[in-house]
This record gives C-alpha cells, structure tokens and sequence, in this order.
C-alpha cells in the first residue's frame, strides 16, 4: 500500500517538471494560436546553455540560471518577432513548418558544438536529498522543488494573465488580433512578450530536468510530446488544468513504471490516447480567464 | 478654419479589388458628420482605413494638420481617433469591466474613465462582471461605445450603431451618441437608416461604389436626393 503512495507521490512531482514543459506550449497556443514544434528543443537549448555557462564559462550556477533565464527571456521575444510574427498571416501551417525547421536547427547546432553525450547539471548535492514524511515515505529535495516551481509559476501566470493589463491584453489579441489593435495594443510586441514568457518557462523547466536527469540534444522531440500530452489532457487554455494535465502524465507514468520499468512512457502515452478517445477536450477546457 | 480631419483623393484596397475612390471628406472641430449608402458603397471601408485597419497613402488622412494616413491602427487611437466597429467586436473571453480596460490602452488622458462610462450607460455598472457576450445586443453596443470613449478620443468613428438592435434600443444609444456630441466630441457617424443620420449630424456624404456621390448639410437635401444619390438612379 505504501509502495502505491509513494509511486502516486513520485508521479505528481513528476507531473510538475511534465506541467513546466507544457505551460510555454500553451501558452503559445493560447495567445498566438502557434504550435510550436521547437518546444522540446528550447528546452533541450536551454539545458546546454546552462551547461556552457557553468563547464565552459565556470559561472557558478546561479549566475548561470540568471544567464540562461534572461538569454532565453530576449530569444523568444527576438524570435517571434523577427521570425514567427511573419509566419502568422499565411493561416497554421507555416508556423508549423517554421518551427519544425528551428526544431532540426537546435538539435544539430547542439549536435556540432557539444556531441551526442547526455549530460547533466551539478546542482551542489541537492539532486540527492531527500526529506522523510511521517517517517515512512522518502520525498526527493529536487522533485519537490520541482513541484512547488511548477505551482508557483502557475499561479503567477494565472495572476498575469487574469489581474494585469498586459494579461487582458494577452487575452484580448488572443481573442482578436485586428481590434485590440484598434485599442491601442501593438499586437506584434505583445506576441513578442508571449514568446519571451514561453521560453523563460522553458528555461526553468529545462535547468530542473538537467538537474534531474541526463540530457542529450536529441531529446527535444521526446519532451515536446510529455508538453503536448499534458496540454491535450488538461484542456488547452487555462494554466492550472495544464499543470493538472501534467501530473496525470507523471502519475500514469510512474504507475507504469511501477508494474514493469520498461512501461513508465508507455503507460502515459496509453492514458493519454484513451483521453483523447474518451475526452477530447480534455479536463479543464476554459479560456485564461481570471475575474470572469 | 482648418478641418480637425480632411482626406484627399483616399483610396483603399482589398488585395487587388479598390473599394474606395479618391474620397475627399472634412470634419471640423465639434462636428457630426454622417455617412451613408447602400451596403458595400464603402461606409466601413472609409473608417477602417481611417482607423488605420487597412493602409492607404500618408497625405490621404490628414488629422489635427498631421499627415496619418497609413499608420497602424494602434497608433491611430493614440492621436484620439477611436472606432465603434460594425458589429461591437468586443472581447468575448473578457468581462464587461476588463474590455473597458482594454480600451483605455493608448492611455490617452481625459475625462472618460470606467465610472464616467457607468454613469452614461448605468446597466454596464450592474454588469461589469459579466462576460460581454452575454449581455444583449444593445448593451454590448453600449461597451463597444464605452471601450471607445476610454481612449480619450477627439473624432468618434461610429459603424452602425443601429446594426441588428430594436428600434427602442436604437433611440437609447443615439441619446447617448448626442450628449456626447453636445459635450464637443466630433464624430464620423456611418449609418444605413438614412433618417437617423440626417438627425444626428450636421452634414451628410452619400456613397455610392467607393465614391462620394452627393454631400451638403443635411437640413438641405431632399429626400429625392439622397435616394438618387443612393442607388445611383
């Protein structure tokens, strides 16, 4: 019995790091309508300049989050409006095919300038303490880190997007690019801010992971399909259902891993096509909303 | 005395189709003026591009002895003109409070602010929570004028105000629309009903295939006129 508590445990701290991958995804989509296929690469992006910043640099590791946190903030903001704002006009596929090409770009720079090597972050030993709860149920430092991250950047977007003026106007171009224009809002500028807000998410997510585990710049595409499952379970639209989203990833997976150790992803990729089956509109469908 | 906005020669295009033809137009400081025609003469057109929605040549809008013809729509509003778009486009993800908000975003000084807004449209106040697009007809033409006043503006654009909305309810916006003019707002009023528009403004344009096909104070055009001029008899 315990054991499944602290598989569920896992899950959910797992399904944190999985709603940090999803929150730039659906954030993208919800404010620009863009389906970014360089998500999992960003993430991937992120992770190798923060390892540049503390191997190749030697900055110690806060500096070198601030560094990576910022770089990826100006990246997505120069990004969208260099490149993805003029992808918008000619309707969803050449956002789509752009961002697939960005995604090949990432992966094989990555490729060139640090090999096939996975790599991780060296967190100083935070990555293995643990605290115990109750005296029975071992609870890692990091994963839980991890969670408390992913809810306080959920609620800090969701007041964002709900309580302030660049929030409404967010949801106002999302609504309609053409007459929040006529409000004054210079909608190419709020995209570009979407797209700095998505990436610095990303940068967090992907430091996190690297802390977590290994990362090889091939595995771009393997995280942008955890971000997309998570978004698709939860509902595309409001933050908390994409967290939530998350987290049914993570504890499917970790229950799949608990039945056979080959069958963590595969035990979420099977929850997550029964959903689409059963509840394509996933759990918590609702626009960003906050006083309404 | 120059005009607060004059155009000159204006053309506008729909990817290759032109929709407007050399339009010359005046509006002076204080005054109402209206337009009217048949659908697809090229009301909307006209304050779409003088907006700033749809691009047209930099000396074709001149406003306030600048020329600003071709800005972008965003900087449009900020000089203080402000459009009431055909159909109220509001914001429907956002309630009543939030798509005022929005409009105030050119942040244009003045006297217009959300209570200024409850006072002249009361039931906006008891509503303010609601989602826009819940509301009736007339009481989200009522945000859509509401959301336009909250920039501050100088020239009121108006398309259509009586679009789709119950005689009674027409009559409450238009009161509206004329104490706002009263007060020395100028406003560019597009209308279909014709009889409104000669009510409401000092003078009328007639248009007629993205031509100006008979203009002059409305008090002086008879009604043969203006049907002549409408349908191009």
């Amino acid at each position: 019995m315990l054991g499944w508590v602290n598989t569920v445990a896992q899950g959910i701290m797992l399904g944190g790091l999985y709603g940090l991958f999803a929150i730039g995804l659906s954030l993208m989509f919800g404010v620009m309508r863009i389906v970014n296929i360089a998500h999992g690469d960003l993430i991937v992006l992120a992770v190798f300049g923060a390892i540049a910043a503390t191997t190749m640099a030697d900055l110690p590791l806060w500096a070198a989050v601030i560094l990576v946190l910022a770089g990826m903030f100006v990246l997505g903001y120069v990004l969208q409006r260099g490149v993805l704002n003029r992808t918008l006009a000619g309707g969803e596929l050449p956002p789509l095919l752009v961002t697939f090409g960005i995604s090949i770009v990432i992966q094989n720079l990555l490729l060139e300038i640090f090999s096939a090597d996975p790599r991780s972050l060296s967190a100083g030993g935070i990555e293995t303490q643990s605290v115990n709860i109750a005296g029975v149920l071992a609870i890692g430092v990091l994963p839980l880190g991890t969670l408390a991250a992913a809810v306080l950047i959920t609620a800090a977007l969701q007041w964002l997007f709900g309580r302030t003026d660049i929030g409404r106007a967010f949801r106002a171009t999302s609504d309609d690019p053409e007459t929040a224009q006529l409000m004054g809002i210079r909608t190419a500028h709020v995209y570009g801010l979407a797209t700095a807000i998505a990436l610095t998410v990303v940068a967090i997510a992907g430091i996190l992971l690297a802390v977590r585990t290994t990362v090889a710049p091939s595995d771009g595409p393997n995280n942008l399909i955890y971000a997309f499952e998570s978004v698709i379970i939860g509902g595309l639209g409001s933050f908390w259902g994409t967290l939530a989203g998350g987290m049914i990833l993570g504890v499917s997976q970790a229950i799949g891993f608990r039945v056979s150790p080959g069958w963590g992803a595969f035990a979420g990729h099977v929850v997550f096509l029964a959903i689409l089956a059963f509840r394509p509109q996933g759990f918590f469908p609702k626009t960003h909303t906050g006083s309404a | 005395m120059t005009p607060l906005l004059q155009t000159r020669n204006l053309t506008a295009f729909y990817g290759d189709y032109q929709a407007l033809f050399g339009i010359d137009l005046e509006v002076q400081a204080g005054e109402v003026v209206g337009v009217i025609g048949a659908n697809g003469a090229g009301k909307t057109t006209l304050l779409r591009t003088l907006a700033g929605v749809l691009p047209c040549a930099e000396q074709a809008v001149r406003f306030q002895n600048r020329n600003i013809g071709g800005l972008d729509a965003s900087r449009v509003v900020a000089l203080g003109i402000a459009l009431v778009p055909e159909g109220r486009r509001l914001f429907p993800s956002l309630s009543v409070e939030e798509n005022l908000k929005v409009g105030a975003f050119a942040r244009r000084t003045g006297p217009w602010d959300e209570n200024r807004i409850y006072e002249l449209f009361p039931v906006l106040g008891e509503r303010r929570r609601s989602r826009a697009t819940e509301l009736s007809g007339g009481q989200q033409q009522m945000v859509a004028i509401g959301r336009a006043l909250m920039s501050n503006p100088t020239l009121l654009l108006c398309d259509e105000l009586s679009l789709g909305l119950a005689p009674l309810v027409v009559k409450d916006i238009y009161a509206a629309i004329q104490k706002l003019t009263a007060q020395g707002l100028s406003a560019i009023i597009v209308e279909q009903d014709v009889s409104l528009a000669q009510r409401m403004a000092s003078r009328l344009y007639c248009l007629q295939e993205g031509r100006v096909s008979l203009q002059g104070d409305s008090a002086s055009l008879t009604r043969e006129r203006i049907s002549q001029a409408y349908f191009g008899a």
